[in-house]
């Protein structure tokens, strides 16, 4: 919550791509001529391991090179860590807004986050992914909610931008896979708040 | 104006690297500064550079081929990192003695132990005395640029060059750069033309001197270093005639009045522009003065600025045991010795290890400042910040 | 004689650890075998140039022509015996330098 910045932490587990959504969202929002940063926050490199990324984006260039204090938004791409870590920590309880990878209500969630009042919002981001790539990587479905609950972006921009950095690396199947992952994250998220 | 990438910095560096398009990269990689040589080998691979990539067994390899390579005339390039150029450190010394114009990128990162992956600059600062060009980048745009830039001010210098940034928090961030066509870069640098080489029958490499000349050798050696600093500004403005983003040895953020003014070097220097910008819109007169070319020290550029404070602030992400305070409080103080009329000074030790140094840290150092200001200096010259007290 | 070489000021010293050759004292174009005390000599009837002292000579002081030994050369050769005790053929005898 640095003035004219936008900011948003990631929280997931490694393997789940919680890194590449983070640089997904950067990238797309360069391509409409903001100013980004994306990072991880690196710890003991393992599968399943507790991390975080984060995104900032900017209409001017970003000098803060500082860790992200006050988060504008939160992205909890795997549920099991509400509860273990403090997935609130520095966000502004009225103003911020979480969005979980849960097939249950957000108001579920309200229970489980006392105090805070913010926009929360859910989306079955694990069941999207099995039914559209066929393997539980959560991390695109979760981009597409991210897209429907702030409006940070339009979403064909992120359609082009996963298009063109997935096709680099995966199968024709597999990237159209992952468009319809972004899409159904897009509609399917349900927003309390 | 030039095409805008985002690309993790330590990528962004293999991209400059490839646009440089060296002759020989030997290389052995250590975080964080491992994706500079992985992404490098992948264009090696794709047959997009002509380099001779030489993988070796060490660090030590790395550089005693880079200088082999050298001193036979070519241009050449590798990456490392802590402890990776601490073992270097042994040929370093002679690589600038015997003037190789190698250029190394450095993802600056502590020095274990304890182990610890993370940014600050204890290994640049343990090489200071090697006799390299080192300079730091605050960002990833000055990073690709510092690169670019390495190989006309070291092959002008006659010296190996350092560009480094800091591990982690520049090395592993994506950020949006600007960058030049391959074909621009060539044209800047220009062809490599070899001072001397191994292959001249006439020429005796690696001389021995001892004490009837071991000392003019150093002499020499040292005249031609401080020449350095005449030729970074050079280079400096010969790019940003390119490409609009103009260098020089040290950079000013608001210090042209300020009564306090912070030193600070690396991605630190990016989070104080923005306190400084707050603290002004406050109406405190503070500014920054950030150190890009870290050795050798631009002893002058450094006294115009601070002449005119009345309370300095240094900021140092290194330690030296034992010493008078961080590297960069220690070069600055002596450098300073020579006012009739000196500025408070107070040094400042933080983020080693990549603690986090936010932008709360700054403005209470900035505080520190303006109360010594109005009382009489520091109660303590020395201090730890972001650390358990 | 090397004194004389020395440069007069630090200013004329080299850019580097690299100097031409004709420059210093121990270079190819002086003599560097002053302190021999016995010299080799070969005797051409019995050699096979089989280039064994060619090989083994540490200061380049076997002299060949046409894939042939020739003889040596006394400026560089320091009178170690290293060829005349690896000739196969007992062809070279250190003979004493002063006699």
């Amino acid at each position: 919550m640095i003035e004219n910045i936008l900011e948003i932490r990631w929280h997931g587990r490694a393997g789940q791509g919680v890194k590449t959504a983070s640089y997904l969202l950067a990238e797309a929002a360069m391509d409409l001529g903001k100013y980004i940063q994306a990072f991880p926050e690196y710890g003991p490199e393992r599968m399943g391991a507790p991390m975080a990324a984060y995104t900032r984006i900017s209409d001017e260039k970003i000098l803060i090179h500082s860790g992200v204090e006050n988060p504008d938004i939160i992205v909890v791409i795997d549920p099991t860590l509400v509860g273990t870590i403090d997935i609130l920590k520095g966000v502004d309880l009225e103003k911020g807004i979480v969005i979980i990878n849960s097939a249950m209500e957000p108001a579920v969630f309200r229970e489980k986050l006392p105090g805070f009042k913010g926009k929360l919002a859910t989306v079955d981001a694990t069941g999207i992914a099995l039914d559209t790539i066929g393997r539980p990587i959560p991390n695109v479905p979760m981009l597409g909610a991210l897209i429907k609950v702030t409006n940070l972006l339009p979403l064909e921009s992120v359609e082009e931008k996963l298009k063109h950095k997935f096709s680099e690396k995966f199968t024709e199947k597999i990237v159209e896979g992952n468009l319809k992952a972004l899409e159904r994250g897009y509609q399917e998220v349900r927003i309390d708040g | 104006m030039g095409k805008k990438i985002a690309m993790e910095t330590n990528q962004l560096a293999a991209f400059a690297m490839a646009q440089i398009d060296p002759d020989v990269v030997a290389a052995y990689p250590i975080t964080p500064s491992t994706e500079v040589v992985q992404e490098f080998s992948k264009y090696v691979a794709n047959g997009e550079v002509t380099t001779e990539f030489v993988p070796v067994e060490s660090e030590h390899s790395a550089i005693s081929a880079c200088l082999g390579a050298a001193t036979a005339g070519a241009r050449v390039m590798t990456a490392t990192a802590s402890q990776g150029l601490a073992l270097m450190n042994e040929i370093l010394h002679i690589a600038s003695s015997a003037r190789a114009p190698i250029s190394v990128v450095v993802a600056s990162r502590a020095l274990s132990g304890p182990i610890n992956i993370h940014g600050d600059h204890m290994d640049i600062s343990s090489i200071r005395d090697a006799g390299w060009i080192i300079m730091v980048a605050e960002d990833a745009q000055e990073a690709y640029d510092n690169i670019i830039q390495s190989i006309p001010i070291a092959e002008r210098a006659k010296f190996p060059i350092i560009t480094s940034y800091d591990g982690f928090i520049t090395s592993h961030a994506v950020e949006v750069a600007e960058v030049l066509e391959k074909e621009e870069v060539q044209k800047f640098i220009g062809p490599k033309k070899p001072d001397y080489s191994v292959f001249d029958e006439k020429l005796t490499i690696g001389v021995l001197a001892l004490q009837d000349s071991y000392i003019e050798f150093k002499r020499k050696q040292a005249a031609d270093y401080d020449k350095v600093i005449d030729i970074v500004k050079e280079v400096g403005k010969e790019y940003g005639d390119l490409t609009g983003r103009y260098y020089d040895t040290v950079e000013k953020y608001m210090t042209d009045d300020a009564e306090v003014i912070m030193v600070a070097m690396g991605s630190t220097a990016g989070t104080a522009k923005v306190v400084v910008d707050q603290m002004r819109a406050e109406g405190h007169k503070v500014g920054l003065l950030k150190i890009r070319l870290f050795r050798p020290v631009p002893k002058d550029d450094i006294i115009g600025v601070l002449r005119t404070a009345d309370a300095v602030m240094i900021m140092d992400r290194a330690y030296t045991y034992g010493g008078v305070g961080g590297p960069l409080f220690e070069e600055i103080s002596a450098a300073m010795n020579d006012l009739p009329c000196r500025p408070y000074m107070a040094n400042y030790i933080y983020g080693l290890g990549g603690r986090d140094i936010k932008p709360s840290h700054i403005r209470q150092v900035f505080e520190d400042g303006l109360k010594a200001v109005k009382g009489c200096g520091f109660d303590q010259q020395i201090k730890w910040i972001t650390v358990r007290e | 004689m090397a004194k004389d070489l020395m440069p007069k000021s630090w200013k004329e010293f080299p850019d580097g650890i690299h100097v031409e050759v004709k420059d210093q004292p121990q270079g190819f174009d002086y003599i560097t075998a002053g302190w021999r005390t016995f010299r080799p000599e070969v005797n051409l009837d019995k050699c096979v140039h089989c280039m064994i002292c060619w090989l083994v000579c540490p200061d380049n002081a076997v002299v060949v022509e046409d894939g042939k030994m020739t003889g040596f050369f006394y400026d560089h050769c320091k009178g170690c015996g290293v060829c005349a005790n690896e000739c196969p053929v007992k062809a070279i005898e250190m003979v004493p330098e002063v006699k």
